[in-house]
């Protein structure tokens, strides 16, 4: 299975936009951070969680679901958001904890919601799975077109609640794909130190399902993969289980001085950057040429400068909304 | 105790097949309705609150679980997000600790976090209480701990009719209720069973609204609040008291989330004595919110000093003699009057 063209271009499209989002993020984030870093202060406070570096994953599956698939990410969700076609204005502007985010500055970067593309996140490690699991028996339930996917890190891999719900998945044969982002550090410990097997996808035979390991954080090994997988789900074939290479080229959280990374490996993890060997590859065995990535690149900046000054100008929500919408 | 005059010729139902029979009314007229626990089909759930379910409506619909918790009450969530109204049974609430997570991150919060543009109708039906020395995994009420999380509606029914009337309007709610249903009222014999919960249930399908507190017993002297079980004892303590000419007034919360402060007060107001029920820990807990309700709103009510009948903070003991000893009863409710008027 080969993308398209415009498979190719779109995939290109938003590992840019959501990099160059990210390093944005990470610039404003330390506004009235400096001289003293205080996590609470500036335009962007709280926990910042980036994915740069990840971007291979996020749009490799998405290329294959539309906005009637749903998807759960994770704590550190702006590449897949972005990739499943989240609204760009509204989840900038709720990082920003604006009045016009998508839950009106309730939720933070961490709880981005999306019910228009069946978006959802989960802070809390693994817990994105039950959901997932949850939406594709609703789907099956009603002969309803749509798969589920679930993100999350290798770390997930290791609680409970992956294990209750992959095996739920399997056991009710339902159309859901679970992908495992391999970045092979939680924050500071080691995969080597915290999993007993060296890939997940060995995990898939406990629930007498395929498993898949895709190596070398190459979006187009991951598409081919999780296409197979999709479309697996979408006839009726059950759960698949993939885990997928990756590099975090950021710390855990932004303020991590990641002093736990063996000495060299930054430099290895930005000499293999995906985004730089994808525009290669478009360039020297798709056809792409120079001016069309050049103008991608470019229309993803100022999609990004527009989404960052839409949420810049949008006003502080109400403090008195903070208590409502808590019920239906 | 619905306020109903009962004719002898009048059907009566146990609160099992009270919930029962509104989980079967609103799955016949709702297809997104559906029902997911741990023995919930083919045995009709161990306490009986599904019997007959699965025969009418398939395994589909009536879906028996692994022993995953996590995984099906977050499954429930998803499939609530996206459009179904699932109903999930946690067969003791005393599990709630394996789980959670999907109910108090996910199940909770995912309306406020998608900024009220999601709902989550589900229902998280669960058993509560002891009694019947089943040890400390499996005899608490726990009803502070969910009610004092924001997110969940909180119901805990004292009879059959209100057990009905609860469950279609949870069944209803675009908002997840946590349905808290007590052991020994469910009628089921091997539990011992307070036969005060067995009562008129009409056929037809009806709601009783979440968040309204009723009077079950008018008195002048003494308000009585409680739930559940406790109510059954408040009733009882209230005709001692009788014979002892003090009229006391027992209110039945119903509600926890969202709890009906204006019938407290409005009774208290009345009465200007309050004591408050509990079988759940002593401290930190629904007693202590009832009482709160009052004298944050007006202290002068007040005749004497509130009272508190609730479990103390200790594991839940499994010998019967010690178990009984910390059980709230119509007697330490008694007790409670006369340190009250002394």
């Amino acid at each position: 299975m080969t993308p398209s063209r415009d498979e190719l271009a779109w995939m290109y499209r938003n590992m840019v936009l959501s990099r160059r989002l990210e390093e944005t993020i990470s610039k404003i984030y330390f506004e009235g951070k400096t001289p003293v870093f205080n996590m609470a202060n500036g335009p962007i406070p709280g926990e910042m969680h980036l994915s740069n570096g990840q971007e291979p994953v996020a749009v490799g599956v998405c290329a294959h679901l539309t906005a009637e698939d749903i998807v759960t990410a994770t704590h550190r969700p702006h590449h897949q958001a972005i990739a499943k076609g989240v609204d760009l204005d509204a989840m900038v502007a709720e990082i920003f904890g604006k009045a016009t985010g998508l839950s009106g500055g309730r939720g933070g970067h961490m709880h981005l919601f999306d019910p228009k593309v069946n978006f959802a996140c989960s802070g809390i490690i693994a817990q994105g799975l039950g959901p997932a699991v949850g939406a594709a028996l609703s789907r099956k339930l009603r002969g309803l077109p749509g798969v589920a996917v679930a993100f999350l890190g290798d770390g997930a891999a290791n609680q409970g609640a992956f294990h209750e719900a992959m095996n739920l998945a399997a056991v009710w044969k339902l159309p859901f794909v679970c992908v495992i982002e391999d970045n092979s550090w939680g924050i500071s410990v080691p995969k080597s130190a915290s999993t007993a097997v060296a890939r997940n996808d060995v995990r898939a035979a406990a629930y007498g399902i395929p498993g898949h390991y895709v190596a070398g954080n190459d979006p187009l090994a991951i598409y081919e993969v999780a296409g197979e997988a999709i479309a697996r789900a979408r006839a009726g074939a059950g759960p698949t289980l993939i885990e997928c290479e990756t590099y975090r080229l950021a710390g855990h959280f932004m303020g991590d001085a990641e002093g736990y990374r063996p000495k060299g490996e930054k430099e290895a993890l930005f000499a293999a950057d995906p985004i730089p060997k994808m525009r290669a590859r478009l360039l020297a065995e798709f056809g792409f040429s120079e001016d069309e990535l050049v103008a991608a690149e470019g229309a993803a900046a100022d999609r990004v400068a527009a989404a960052i000054r839409f949420a810049r100008d949008s006003a502080d929500p109400r403090p008195e909304d903070a208590l409502t919408a808590v019920f239906a | 105790m619905t306020g109903t005059i009962v004719k002898s010729n009048e059907r009566k139902l146990t609160i099992a097949r009270s919930m029962a029979e509104a989980l079967a009314q609103e799955m016949r007229i709702d297809p997104t309705v559906f029902v997911m626990g741990e023995d919930i089909g083919t045995l009709g759930g161990v306490y009986g609150n599904t019997r007959g379910l699965i025969e009418e409506f398939g395994p589909e619909r009536v879906r028996d679980t692994p022993i995953s918790e996590t995984g099906f009450i977050g499954a429930a969530v998803g499939a609530a997000q996206d459009g179904m109204r699932p109903v999930v049974e946690l067969m003791f609430v005393d599990f709630f600790g394996v789980c959670f997570d999907a109910i108090y991150n996910l199940m909770a919060k995912n309306i406020y976090f998608s900024g009220g543009h999601l709902k989550v109708p589900m229902v998280l039906m669960t058993s509560t209480g002891g009694g019947y020395s089943d040890g400390g995994q499996h005899s608490q009420c726990l009803y502070g701990t969910f009610a004092h999380l924001p997110g969940m509606k909180v119901v805990a029914p004292s009879n059959a009719y209100d057990a009905k009337g609860l469950m279609t309007a949870a069944l209803r709610d675009d908002s997840p209720v946590v349905y808290m249903y007590h052991k020994g009222l469910q009628g089921m014999g091997w539990l011992g069973t307070e036969p005060g919960a067995t009562v008129h249930v009409p056929e037809d399908s009806y709601t009783v609204e979440i968040g309204k507190a009723k009077v079950v017993r008018e008195g002048r002297d003494v308000t009585i609040v409680s739930l559940g079980i406790g109510v059954h004892h408040a009733l009882k303590a209230a005709d001692t008291l009788a014979q002892q000419n003090v009229s006391a007034e027992v209110v039945d919360l119903r509600s926890l989330v969202p709890l009906d402060r204006d019938t407290i007060r409005a009774s208290v107001a009345k009465t200007g004595r309050l004591i408050v029920v509990d079988e759940d820990y002593h401290s930190f807990g629904v007693s202590a919110e009832v009482i709160a309700s009052v004298v944050e709103h007006d202290l002068s009510v007040l005749k004497a000093a509130p009272v508190r009948v609730a479990y103390p903070d200790v594991p839940i003991p499994y010998a019967r003699v010690m178990e009984q000893f910390c059980l709230p009863s119509p007697a330490k409710i008694v007790a409670a009057w006369a340190q009250m008027a002394a």
